[in-house]
């Protein structure tokens, strides 16, 4: 399998399923529709507006797929109103080349921060769940050959030593730093969101950095501002210094596939 | 040293000693009403950063003996300490209880009739229900002192927890092990601590039989409930129930499962007669299939109605007594005695049930008001056999829909509380009449 994104639509697919039918994530059918039906009709015209050769769908299927996971809200028009945030700012918000944001998460925070009727389930994974995301993230790690991953390495190792830091400044018992790393939905954050390795930084240092900055702006964001979801709100700050980053350290811009005649670069 | 019943309570989870060996961190109600036999109540109301927390004690013993220390996450003033009314309280908890609906099945020979009565799942919960220089030496500034109501409230600036436990200690606290460093924890994260005790004399003139809850209002960011210091004993599992009242949406743990509670299905008859008893067995069996890690949501509804209705929505005044300042005048009332109207308040209920101990639950409760405003109850049906002796064709289908459908209940009921089917089938009359199924040999059917 040449691009890993298939893998990544299979996985979380069976993520949305699993989580709908056995941790009762209240996933909503009529939102998951319109996302995906929204999604793939805002990537079709921003291929259109900005003239590219080719329609890819896949991207925008992942970005729904992310999104259906993650956002929750009761109200259809905001899951429209998500994906068209989410597929629309990786025409519209560039950089360098490339997109700022990664979509879903771009969405995902504007809403929340935007509307009262949108909110993220942070707690809804367990800690039951762990090992099977833990094995479908490696799965992701080891398909895509390790390209790319050094974000999740160092965003989660940034974050246990964080979170271990704190337990023994405040002289709290090993069990609340490992319950706090016990979160399926960090683990589906680290695997699904901030892997997005079009976004994260060309460079192996850069990325390597870009994942530590995750890690301790979402803690300043959880244990100073006591706001929940930390690393969702860190991706989307963060995200704005990695044009920087790139310009400092140099690396070569991602593309998901080898490129071929007539590659376009907005397949992402 | 004096024996002083101490409730060291984080905020909500009171702990409670009578003598030497017992200590501070569970709560005892009593045994033979309540559904739940240690369980402690909490009422969070919440917009912004601003909080109102309501503090049920169902203490019952020599009143002297009752003190309570409560960690809150900012310094608080007289002002913010009230004492609140156990009514409402009790209120809230029958507004907001697993309700257990009946029906009757009509004549299948006549017309339609039905009957819909609601029974509240249980009763509520409790309706049944040189110390100066020392003090300096130690690190322990007593910030102010007040009398509230019947409480003498000392409002302790403490630097260090071993300062504050000592503290404790020489004034007749007795604190577990383990306390100074979970203290130690709170004091690092800003947290700052009041002792609420019993001023006799207050109380004697008071009339009241009862401790009335504590409340106390304040501004942080932090939305959580801490649990730690009650999990410190070894008594096992305590039970708490968490009732928010927040202006947008339902309230949920984000660093615990929140788990709905199974609802909606359609149990035996016999079951009314022993609700209590299928609860608490269906309680436990579902903290058992999460893990003894889930949270578990039982009600979340706009307080502006109910349906079925296991008591009336709190009136205006009611929601205020509990902290709900957002209340303008004007606002839409709720019409006690009348069925509520689905007229939105801007005052959503959550009921929280959790089922704790230090194993599963090492870290403090979490909260976040999520935008969610469908609404969610815990809510049973039994639906009663016709038992008329009318005559006709529609009976014997009747009859063979009614036992398929008994069967069923059964079972619900057997996958819900763990109870034996078996015994389930004798309590309901049609199916212990029936000739028991000798259970056919696997193979019987193999090649035949």
């Amino acid at each position: 399998m040449t691009d890993p994104r298939y893998y990544q639509i299979a996985t979380l697919s069976s993520l949305i399923a699993w989580g709908s039918t056995s941790l009762g994530f209240g996933i909503r059918i009529d939102n998951a529709l319109a996302i995906v039906a929204v999604a793939l009709v805002t990537q079709w015209v921003g291929t259109r507006l900005a003239g590219l050769a080719r329609f890819d769908p896949l991207s925008a299927i992942i970005t729904s797929l992310s999104l259906t996971l993650l956002l929750r809200t009761d109200l259809v028009w905001i899951a429209a109103v998500a994906a068209t945030l989410a597929v629309g700012s990786k025409f519209l918000l560039r950089a360098n080349g490339k997109h700022i944001f990664n979509p879903a998460n771009f969405a995902i925070v504007v809403l929340i921060l935007l509307s009262d009727r949108a909110w993220i389930s942070s707690g809804q994974w367990g800690s039951t769940s762990l090992l099977a995301i833990a094995v479908i993230g490696l799965g992701l790690v080891v398909l895509s050959r390790a390209r790319r991953f050094e974000t999740t390495l160092f965003f989660l190792g940034s974050w246990a030593t964080l979170l271990l830091a704190r337990a023994v400044w405040l002289g709290d018992p090993l069990a609340i730093p490992l319950h706090q790393l016990q979160n399926g939905a960090l683990l589906v954050f680290a695997f699904f969101m901030i892997s997005d390795p079009v976004t994260a930084p060309n460079s192996p240092l850069g990325r390597a950095l870009f994942g530590t900055l995750v890690a301790v702006v979402a803690y300043v964001i959880q244990f100073y501002f006591y706001l929940p979801s930390g690393p969702v709100l860190a991706l989307i700050g963060c995200a704005l210094a990695v044009p920087l980053i790139d310009r400092c350290l140099n690396g070569s811009k991602y593309q998901w596939r080898v490129p071929h005649k007539g590659a376009t670069p907005c397949e992402s | 040293m004096r024996i002083l019943t101490c409730l060291l309570s984080a905020l909500l989870t009171i702990g409670l000693v009578s003598n030497a060996e017992a200590f501070c961190g569970f709560y005892v109600a009593k045994a033979d009403t309540d559904l739940f036999n240690e369980a402690s109540q909490v009422v969070l109301v919440r917009d912004g950063k601003r909080t109102v927390i309501t503090m049920v004690n169902d203490f019952h013993g020599d009143v002297s003996d009752f003190a309570m220390v409560v960690p809150v996450p900012t310094f608080i003033e007289r002002e913010q300490i009230n004492v609140g009314d156990m009514a409402v309280v009790d209120h809230l908890d029958a507004y907001t209880s697993p309700r257990l609906v009946e029906y009757f099945d009509e004549n299948p020979c006549a017309i339609r009739q039905e009957v819909l009565n609601s029974t509240r799942a249980f009763p509520s919960v409790a309706e049944t229900s040189d110390a100066d220089f020392r003090r300096k030496s130690l690190g322990v500034t007593i910030e102010a002192s007040y009398t509230v109501g019947e409480y003498d409230i000392l409002i302790l600036d403490a630097t260090q927890s071993s300062g504050l436990i000592t503290w404790l200690n020489e004034n007749g606290y007795r604190i577990p092990d383990g306390a100074e460093r979970i203290v130690g924890s709170y004091l690092k994260q800003g947290m700052r601590f009041f002792v609420a005790k019993v001023n006799v004399d207050n109380y004697d003139h008071s009339g009241y039989t009862n401790l009335r809850p504590l409340q106390v209002a304040f501004e942080s960011e932090k939305f959580m409930l801490p649990i730690r210091l009650g999990t410190l004993n070894a008594k096992g599992q305590q039970d708490m129930y968490v009732y928010t009242l927040t202006r947008t949406g339902r309230v949920e743990t984000s660093n615990y499962r929140t788990v709905r509670l199974p609802t909606g299905q359609e149990l035996p008859v016999h079951v009314k007669d022993d609700f209590g008893d299928f609860y608490r067995s269906m309680f436990a069996r579902q903290t058992e299939q999460a893990n003894h890690r889930g949270v578990f949501l039982e009600y979340a509804w706009d307080m502006a109605w109910c349906d079925p209705c296991a008591a009336d929505p709190l009136t205006r005044d009611e929601l205020r007594s509990l902290g709900v300042f957002w209340l303008e005048e004007g606002t839409a009332e709720t019409r006690p005695g009348l069925r509520p109207s689905p007229v939105p308040q801007n005052v959503f209920v959550t009921r929280l049930h959790v089922r704790y101990d230090a194993e599963h639950f090492p870290e403090d409760l979490m909260l976040t008001e999520t935008g969610d405003r469908q609404n969610f109850q815990g809510r049973y049906v039994i639906r009663h056999a016709y038992e008329g002796d009318s005559q006709c064709n529609q009976m014997q289908s009747y009859r063979a829909a009614l036992i398929e459908r008994q069967e069923r209940e059964a079972q619900t009921l057997a996958n819900l509380t763990g109870w034996d089917v078996n015994g389930i089938r004798d309590k309901i009359p049609t199916l212990a009449s029936l000739e028991p199924v000798k259970p056919e040999p696997w193979w019987k059917r193999l090649w035949n």
